[in-house]
C-alpha cells in the first residue's frame, strides 16, 4: 500500500511502560493508516494487553506519545477516547450482563446520538434508538437473540454482540481484542470475512493468536515480544523473517 | 501555651494513635486476606472491653482482665467467622455491611440485655497509676505511657508474626493468591477463622486498654470504628504499614486539631467564638485530611494491590 | 399472571393499603396511627431516594443520614428563625426565616444536594469498599459537626414549636400532614420510575453492572454516577425535611450513621431496586418496632436476627419473595 501522502489515523510513537523492573512496553511506535488491518501478534505475556490498555486509556503510558486523528491522547481517558472515535472490544467480553444484547447496543447508539443526561422519554419508546442498535445487531447476525440478557448468550455469540456495539459507535479506528478467541473454525471463518469488509468502515489494529487469520486479513504486521516491536512488514516478510521465526513462529507455524 | 503542655498533647495523640492501629491492623487485615468488610468489628472490641471490666472488677486483677478482653474477643470473632462471616466472604459488598450491621445491632442489643444500660468502670492499676517524669521534667500519666509502649509491641510483634512465621507466610499468600494457598494445601477455612479471631482479639485487646480510660458502654466501638475506617482509607486498604502509619497521623490529627485550633482562631476572634467555631473544625479535621490524601492518592498511601 | 405485571398488581395494592390506614385509623379514633403511617412514608421517601443510588446505581452509600439530617436541619433552621423573629442573616442583605414548606422543602433539597455534589466529587472516585467507608466517614463528620456546632441546639438537637405550613391546607391535621408526605412519596417513586427508563437510567444500570463497557461506548461513568448520587441526596433530604416537621424536633441523631443504617435496612428488606421496595421495608421496620418494641425494649436485637437472616437466606426483600425475580427488558 503507498502511504507516501497519507496521514496515519493512529499514530503510536516511542512508548515506555515499566511495572517496576518489568518493561512492558519498550519503545514501541506502531502506525495504523486508512483502509488497513494492521495485525499485532506475539506470544504470551509480549505486552499486548499492555499495549491495547494505553491506547483505550486504561493506562498512561511513562513515556512517549498516541496521537489519533493527530491529536495528542495525554490526559485523556477511555470515554474521552471512545467519544472520539475509537471504537474496542475486549478480549474478555465485557458487557452489561443484565441488559438484553438490544440495550447493550442502544447504550452505544444513545452514546453516539447525543447526549445520555436525558432523564424523561423512555428509551424503549425511542424509536430512533431501537431501530439503529436493531441495524447493528442484523449486521452481526444477532437479530433473532436481541431480546435475550446478555448473560444467557453463548461465548461466540457475546463476541459477536461486542462487535456490534463497536459498529454503533460509528468510530474512526477499530482496537479489536482477539475477537476470534474460542469462536470455532465456522465462527472465525465468518467473523474473518466479516472483519475483511469492515476495513472500509474504518482501519483495525487487531491483536489475534488465530494466525490464518491474521494471515488471512493483515495488510501489515507487527510482532511484539518482550515488549518490543520485533518486525513489522507485509505478511510475506513477517513470514520470511528469520528473527520472527526463532522468537514466535518457529513454536506455532511449521 | 507552654511547650510542656504541647508535648503532652502530642504523647496523647500518639497514644490514640496506637490504640486506633490495635483497631485498623484487625479491619485492615481481614480485608486483605479475605476481602471483607467488616463493621462489627467495633463490637468485638466492646466486647473485649466489657470481658476485662468484667473480670477485672470480679477478680480484682486487671492484669486477668486483659487475658480476658483477649480471649473473650478472640472467641467471639471465631465464633462470628464460623456462624455468619464465612458465608458472607462470596457475598457482595453490600450483603456484608448488611449482615455487619446486623451483627453490631445484636451485640449491642445482647450487651445492654446482659450488662444493663450503666457503665462499666475500669480502674487503671495500682502498678501503672500516677505519673511518670519524661526527660526534661515533664510529667505524664504512667498509664497512658503504657499504652503507647505495648501499642508498639504489639505493632513490632505483628510485624514479625507476618514477615516470619508460617501463619504469616500463609497469610501473605492468601492476600495475593487465593486459588494458589488452597492449591499448596492449605486449609483455608482454618486460615480465615484464625486471621478473623487474631484480627478480634486485636480490637478486643484495645476495648481492655482503653476500657481503662473511658467508661465501658454499649456503644463505644462504634466511633472508633468509624477513625478505624478512616485510618484504612488513608493508611491503604489492606495494608499493616499503612494502617500504622494512618492511624498515628489520624490520631496526632485528631489530638492536636482539638487543642490548637480553638487557641488558634482566639488570634482573631473572641473567646467563646474561637472556641465554637475551633473545636467544630477541629471534630472535621480528620475527615479533612482523609479527603485531602484522596484528592492525591485514591487508594491510600500505602496501596496493597497494585 | 406474569411475574413483572404481578409486581405493578402489587405496588398498587401497597400504595392503597398505606393511603387507606390513616383513614382506618381515624374511624376507630386511634389518631396514633396515622402519625405511625406519616412515618412510615416519610421514611419511606429517605428510602426511594438511597434506592437510586444503591439499587438502580449500585452505590453502596452508608452516609445517606448526612441528606435526611441535612434536610430536618433545613427545616428546623429555618422555622426557628422564623419562630423567633430572628434574621438568618443580616450582612449583606436581609434573609429571614420561614415556616412555609414549600420554601423549605426548597432549601432542604438544594442543601442536601450540595452536601451530596461536595461528598461525591471526593466519595466517587473511589469505589467498592473505600466509598462504604468514605461515605460513612463524611456523614460521621457532619453528624460531629452537628453536635460540636453550638448554635443550633448541639447535642440537644432543635425543637420547631408548630407545624409549618402549606398554602391552603391545614397542616396541623394529621390526616392533611400524612397526604401531603404521600403525595410526595408517590411523586418520589413516579421520578424514579421515569428515570429508570430513561437514557439517564439506561446508562446508570449499565454502570452497575459494568463500569468498562459503560465508558467504552464513550459515557463518563462518574458524571453519570455524581448526578445520581446528588438527586438521590435530594429526594433523602426531602425526607428530612418532612421528618423535622413530623417530630417538630431535629437533632443530630438523625445525622448519625445508624440512621444510615436503617435506611439502608428499608431499602433491603423491601427489595432492593424494586420502585416499591423502600415503601414495603419502612411499613416492615416501622411495623417491627411496634410490636417487638412493645413486648421488649431489646427489639433491635430481633431487628438483626430477621435482618441477618433475610441477607443469608432471602436476599431478594420481600417483593423479591412474592413478586420473582426482576426481569430486564
Amino acid at each position: 500500500m503507498d502511504k507516501g501522502n497519507m496521514e496515519p489515523v493512529l499514530k503510536i510513537s516511542n512508548l515506555f511502560k515499566s511495572f517496576g523492573a518489568l518493561k512492558a512496553t519498550d519503545d514501541v511506535s506502531i502506525d495504523l493508516y486508512p483502509g488497513e488491518i494492521h495485525a499485532l501478534i506475539g506470544p504470551n505475556g509480549a505486552g499486548k494487553s499492555t499495549l491495547i490498555k494505553q491506547i483505550s486509556g486504561d493506562l498512561e503510558p511513562d513515556l512517549g506519545s498516541i496521537h489519533f486523528l493527530g491529536k495528542n491522547m495525554a490526559g485523556l481517558g477511555v470515554a474521552d477516547r471512545a467519544q472520539l472515535g475509537l471504537g474496542r472490544t475486549f478480549q474478555v467480553s465485557s458487557l452489561a450482563l443484565e441488559f438484553s444484547a438490544l440495550r447493550n447496543v442502544m447504550l452505544a447508539v444513545q452514546a453516539k446520538s447525543g447526549s445520555s443526561f436525558r432523564f424523561f422519554k423512555p428509551v424503549m419508546k425511542d424509536k430512533a434508538l431501537i431501530e439503529g442498535a436493531m441495524e447493528m445487531l442484523t449486521q452481526v447476525d444477532l437479530q433473532e437473540r436481541a431480546n435475550i440478557p446478555a448473560a444467557e448468550l453463548s461465548h461466540g455469540e457475546r463476541r459477536q454482540l461486542e462487535i456490534a456495539i463497536a459498529l454503533a459507535l460509528k468510530p474512526k479506528v477499530f482496537l479489536l481484542d482477539e475477537p476470534m478467541a474460542g469462536m470455532g473454525p465456522e465462527g472465525s471463518k465468518k467473523l474473518t470475512e466479516f472483519l475483511d469488509k469492515l476495513r472500509h468502515q474504518a482501519p483495525i489494529l487487531l491483536v489475534e493468536h488465530d494466525m490464518d487469520a491474521v494471515f488471512a486479513l493483515a495488510d501489515r504486521i507487527s510482532v511484539l515480544v518482550y515488549g518490543q516491536v520485533i518486525a513489522t512488514g507485509s505478511v510475506d516478510e513477517i513470514r520470511r523473517n528469520p528473527l520472527v521465526r526463532t522468537a514466535y513462529l518457529g513454536e506455532e507455524v511449521v | 501555651m507552654t511547650s510542656v503542655l504541647f508535648i503532652e498533647q502530642l504523647l496523647n495523640g500518639l497514644q490514640f494513635g496506637v490504640m486506633l492501629f490495635l483497631m485498623a491492623a484487625g479491619l485492615t487485615l481481614v480485608f486483605g486476606v479475605m476481602g471483607l468488610i467488616n463493621l462489627a468489628h467495633g463490637a468485638l472490641y466492646m466486647v473485649g472491653a466489657y470481658a476485662c471490666a468484667t473480670v477485672a472488677n470480679y477478680t480484682g486483677s486487671f492484669w486477668l482482665g486483659l487475658v480476658a478482653s483477649l480471649v473473650a474477643a478472640a472467641v467471639a470473632g471465631a465464633v462470628v467467622e464460623i456462624l455468619v462471616i464465612r458465608r458472607l466472604y462470596k457475598r457482595d459488598h453490600l450483603d456484608q455491611v448488611l449482615a455487619t450491621f446486623a451483627l453490631i445491632l445484636i451485640f449491642s442489643e445482647g450487651t445492654r440485655w446482659l450488662f444493663g444500660s450503666f457503665p462499666l468502670f475500669l480502674n487503671v492499676p495500682d502498678i501503672l497509676s500516677g505519673p511518670i517524669e519524661l526527660p526534661g521534667g515533664l510529667l505524664y500519666p504512667l498509664y497512658r505511657f503504657a499504652l503507647i509502649i505495648i501499642g508498639c509491641l504489639v505493632a513490632i510483634g505483628l510485624y514479625l508474626l507476618i514477615a516470619k512465621t508460617r501463619l504469616g507466610i500463609r497469610i501473605r499468600a492468601g492476600e495475593s493468591d487465593r486459588e494458589m494457598i488452597a492449591a499448596l494445601g492449605v486449609d483455608i477455612r482454618l486460615l480465615y477463622t484464625i486471621v478473623f479471631a487474631l484480627g478480634a482479639a486485636l480490637a478486643g485487646f484495645a476495648g481492655g486498654l482503653v476500657g481503662a480510660l473511658q467508661s465501658v458502654q454499649v456503644g463505644m466501638g462504634e466511633p472508633v470504628l468509624i477513625l478505624a475506617f478512616v485510618v484504612i482509607v488513608i493508611g491503604g486498604i489492606g495494608s499493616i504499614k499503612g494502617a500504622l502509619i494512618g492511624a498515628i497521623l489520624v490520631g496526632m490529627v485528631d489530638t492536636m486539631g482539638r487543642f490548637l485550633l480553638p487557641s488558634f482562631f482566639q488570634l482573631f476572634m473572641n473567646n467563646s467564638d474561637a472556641t465554637s467555631v475551633g473545636s467544630a473544625l477541629a471534630s472535621m479535621s480528620i475527615y479533612i485530611l482523609m479527603a485531602l490524601v484522596l484528592v492525591v492518592k485514591p487508594k491510600g498511601l500505602f496501596p496493597a494491590h497494585g | 399472571m406474569d411475574k413483572f405485571d404481578r409486581e405493578k398488581a402489587l405496588n398498587v395494592l401497597i400504595a392503597l393499603s398505606l393511603l387507606i390506614i390513616p383513614f382506618i385509623a381515624i374511624e376507630m379514633d386511634e389518631p396514633f396511627y396515622v402519625t405511625l403511617a406519616t412515618r412510615v412514608v416519610v421514611f419511606a421517601i429517605a428510602g426511594v431516594g438511597l434506592n437510586l443510588a444503591l439499587g438502580l446505581g449500585g452505590l453502596i452509600s452508608f452516609g445517606h443520614a448526612a441528606f435526611f439530617g441535612i434536610g430536618g436541619y433545613a427545616a428546623g433552621i429555618l422555622a426557628s428563625h422564623a419562630l423567633n423573629y430572628e434574621p438568618l442573616m443580616t450582612s449583606l442583605f436581609e434573609l429571614n426565616g420561614t415556616t412555609e414548606m414549600l420554601i423549605i422543602w426548597g432549601v432542604a433539597v438544594v442543601a442536601s444536594g450540595l452536601a451530596a455534589l461536595i461528598i461525591g466529587l471526593f466519595s466517587l472516585r473511589t469505589s467498592g469498599v473505600y466509598f462504604i467507608m468514605i461515605t460513612l466517614a463524611f456523614g460521621q463528620m457532619i453528624y460531629y459537626f452537628a453536635i460540636s456546632w453550638p448554635a443550633y441546639g448541639g447535642e440537644d438537637g432543635l425543637s420547631i414549636y408548630v407545624r409549618n405550613k402549606f398554602p391552603g391546607v391545614n397542616t396541623l391535621d394529621p390526616i392533611n400532614f400524612f397526604l401531603i408526605c404521600f403525595t410526595l412519596l408517590m411523586l418520589s417513586i413516579l421520578l424514579i420510575s421515569v428515570l429508570k427508563n430513561s437514557r439517564f437510567g439506561a446508562a446508570l444500570q449499565a454502570a452497575r453492572q459494568n463500569d468498562e463497557r459503560l465508558s467504552t461506548v464513550g459515557i463518563h461513568p462518574f458524571k453519570i454516577r455524581l448526578t445520581t448520587f446528588v438527586v438521590s441526596a435530594m429526594i433523602t433530604g426531602l425526607a428530612g425535611a418532612l421528618y423535622a416537621d413530623l417530630n417538630r424536633f431535629v437533632s443530630p441523631s438523625m445525622l448519625s450513621w445508624h440512621t444510615s443504617g436503617e435506611i439502608m435496612v428499608f431499602v433491603i428488606l423491601g427489595g432492593v431496586g424494586r420502585l416499591f421496595g423502600p415503601v414495603v421495608g419502612a411499613a416492615l421496620f416501622i411495623l417491627f418496632e411496634s410490636i417487638f418494641g412493645g413486648l421488649t425494649e431489646h427489639w433491635m436485637l430481633f431487628l438483626g436476627l430477621v435482618l441477618l437472616a433475610v441477607v443469608l437466606f432471602a436476599r431478594g426483600g420481600l417483593i423479591g419473595v412474592i413478586a420473582g425475580k426482576t426481569r430486564h427488558g
